[in-house]
């Protein structure tokens, strides 16, 4: 525990050197004022935020967790020679790339929700939205961590998680788009169902649009499980799947880290 | 020594390593003893560099175990690793970190709480250069960083990948007089090179890989009578050509035995050594 201390320490100034999670939060503190002060107040900017955070909290966090387990390489390879273990070394460069992303996340939304005091009337929306956010942060650095260490080439590596994000974050809902217009005639929710879980992008999205209640706007995925996942059975089974996308590919990401050979 | 209370030093036992077909260290066996600087040679591809990842624990053998001193050398926890300094060939020090912030985190991250040796930092001036980020140090600098953080710690094994290899002459007498002091010291060494003048002056023993076996093990001093040769270069060249020995016939030594291996037709026993 001791040595997790002392390296995510370390994580933390290597990833606040590089400036990327801090201009990340800007980023999304300007997104969400600017979204707040021209989309014509809370009611109306939050499904626009909603679909900002869904599409960007993953492209974010799969592309920081590759870049600084590529740019830090090397250094893990000069840590492992020294007596470092290799569980304790996983453990602090997941904390110390999520818990940063994480707390950049919700400075950048809930700070400029908080000033301009949108809380009001829409705090179980927002709280759920951060939730969303939070999970799929984890979920994507899990992913990010698990293609960073099964692909030693970072281009190839960052190409992956590329084209992963695009499969994850809008190919896949068009294709349970298509595949719905073709099976139109068939009772399809199960499938559906089914088809939602295997995508940490689309749970996210279901789980917002139950919030805001704005389903139309969110893809035909969401549509179908409004009814479903309606109450608080749904919202927690949605937040189970999600942190069961952080906890899968990172246990993979552990096992192929602590088989590796550098 | 008893058969079941490995020495101090550096035991290997059995490794072999495969990365796809290709066969990286074929059952390998080698003891370094403690007090002694052992040369690992050998040609481009050889296994040296598998064998000292396996070592250190960034590359899991196949089959086979490594003893440090008297610690298995397991990568749970990697604490065998606490009696190990390392010099990497290539070192990737993070551009903007200085040599001492690193040595403050790797004292940290050992818990080393005695004095660190820090003469290397002295003969080679670098003083001033710990203090400047690595990413403004020209590599000869980095290599001296690099040596001066090998051997900080008081570790029993010290493991030399290509250690002067862009050292001036000054600063690569300076790092040999340290070898020589560690040996000294009872501190079992290992040194990788490919220039074999300065191998010649530090080493004791000399390890000869050969796609991933040893094809010969033991004392210099054993080696160049065998081959009939003067200089450490042209016995491993010979070594390397796979030409029969043209001086006296091999005999085989004390830690090696007889030689396993003979030469197909050739009635003159070859070096082909180590069974």
């Amino acid at each position: 525990m001791n040595m997790v201390g002392k390296l995510f320490a370390r994580q933390l100034r290597a990833l606040a050197r590089g400036r990327a999670v801090v201009g990340y939060a800007l980023f999304f503190g300007l997104a969400t004022l600017g979204l707040l002060h021209f989309g014509g107040g809370a009611g109306r900017a939050l499904p626009s935020l909603a679909t900002l955070v869904v599409l960007l909290v993953p492209l974010v966090s799969l592309l920081i967790t590759t870049t600084s387990v590529y740019q830090g390489g090397d250094f893990i390879e000069l840590l492992l020679s020294h007596p470092v273990g290799r569980a304790p070394l996983f453990a602090s460069l997941y904390l110390g790339t999520t818990l940063p992303l994480v707390a950049a996340f919700l400075a950048g939304l809930l700070l400029p929700l908080g000033l301009t005091g949108a809380w009001d009337g829409h705090g179980g929306a927002i709280a759920l939205l951060a939730a969303a956010g939070v999970l799929l942060t984890g979920a994507f650095t899990s992913i990010g961590f698990l293609v960073a260490f099964r692909t030693d080439d970072p281009a190839k590596g960052n190409g992956v998680a590329l084209l992963l994000w695009l499969l994850l974050a809008v190919l896949y809902d068009g294709a349970v788009l298509y595949a719905a217009y073709q099976w139109a005639a068939y009772p399809l929710e199960t499938p559906m169902l089914a088809l939602m879980a295997l995508n940490p992008v689309d749970v996210a999205r279901v789980l917002v649009i139950m919030a805001l209640d704005a389903s139309a706007m969110m893809g035909y995925t969401g549509a179908v499980f409004q009814d479903f996942f309606g109450g608080a059975f749904g919202t927690t089974l949605a937040l189970g799947c999600l942190a069961l996308w952080i906890v899968v590919p990172g246990g993979f990401a552990l096992k192929t880290f602590l088989d590796k050979d550098f | 020594m008893s058969l079941h209370e490995p020495a101090p030093g550096l035991h290997v036992r059995s490794l072999s390593k495969s990365f796809g077909s290709v066969l990286a260290l074929d059952d390998l066996t080698l003891d370094f003893d403690s007090g002694k600087v052992t040369a690992l040679l050998g040609p481009n591809g050889a296994g040296k560099t598998t064998l000292l990842k396996v070592i250190l624990g960034l590359v899991h053998p196949d089959e086979g175990i490594v003893e440090v001193g008297r610690r298995r050398a397991t990568d749970a926890s990697g604490a065998y690793r606490h009696e190990i300094g390392f010099m990497p060939q290539l070192p990737h020090f993070p551009a903007r970190m200085t040599g001492r912030e690193l040595a403050v985190m790797l004292d940290d991250l050992r818990d080393f709480e005695g004095v660190a040796d820090e003469e290397l930092v002295h003969a080679f001036g670098l003083e001033a250069d710990l203090d400047k980020p690595f990413g403004t140090l020209s590599g000869g600098t980095r290599q001296k960083v690099n040596a001066a953080l090998a051997f900080r710690y008081p570790t029993p094994l010290l493991i030399l990948d290509e250690p002067t290899a862009g050292l001036d002459p000054v600063a690569s007498l300076a790092l040999k007089d340290k070898v020589r002091r560690c040996r000294q010291e009872g501190r079992t060494i290992v040194v990788t090179s490919h220039k074999l003048g300065d191998l010649q002056s530090l080493a004791d023993d000399v390890v000869f890989l050969h796609e991933g076996r040893a094809r010969f093990r033991g004392s210099l001093t054993t080696l160049l009578d065998a081959t009939g040769r003067d200089t450490l270069e042209e016995a491993i060249a010979d070594l390397m050509t796979g030409r029969p020995v043209e001086g006296r016939p091999w005999s085989g030594s004390a830690d090696t035995g007889p030689a396993g291996r003979q030469a197909d037709e050739d009635p003159r026993p070859a070096l082909r050594l180590v069974p």
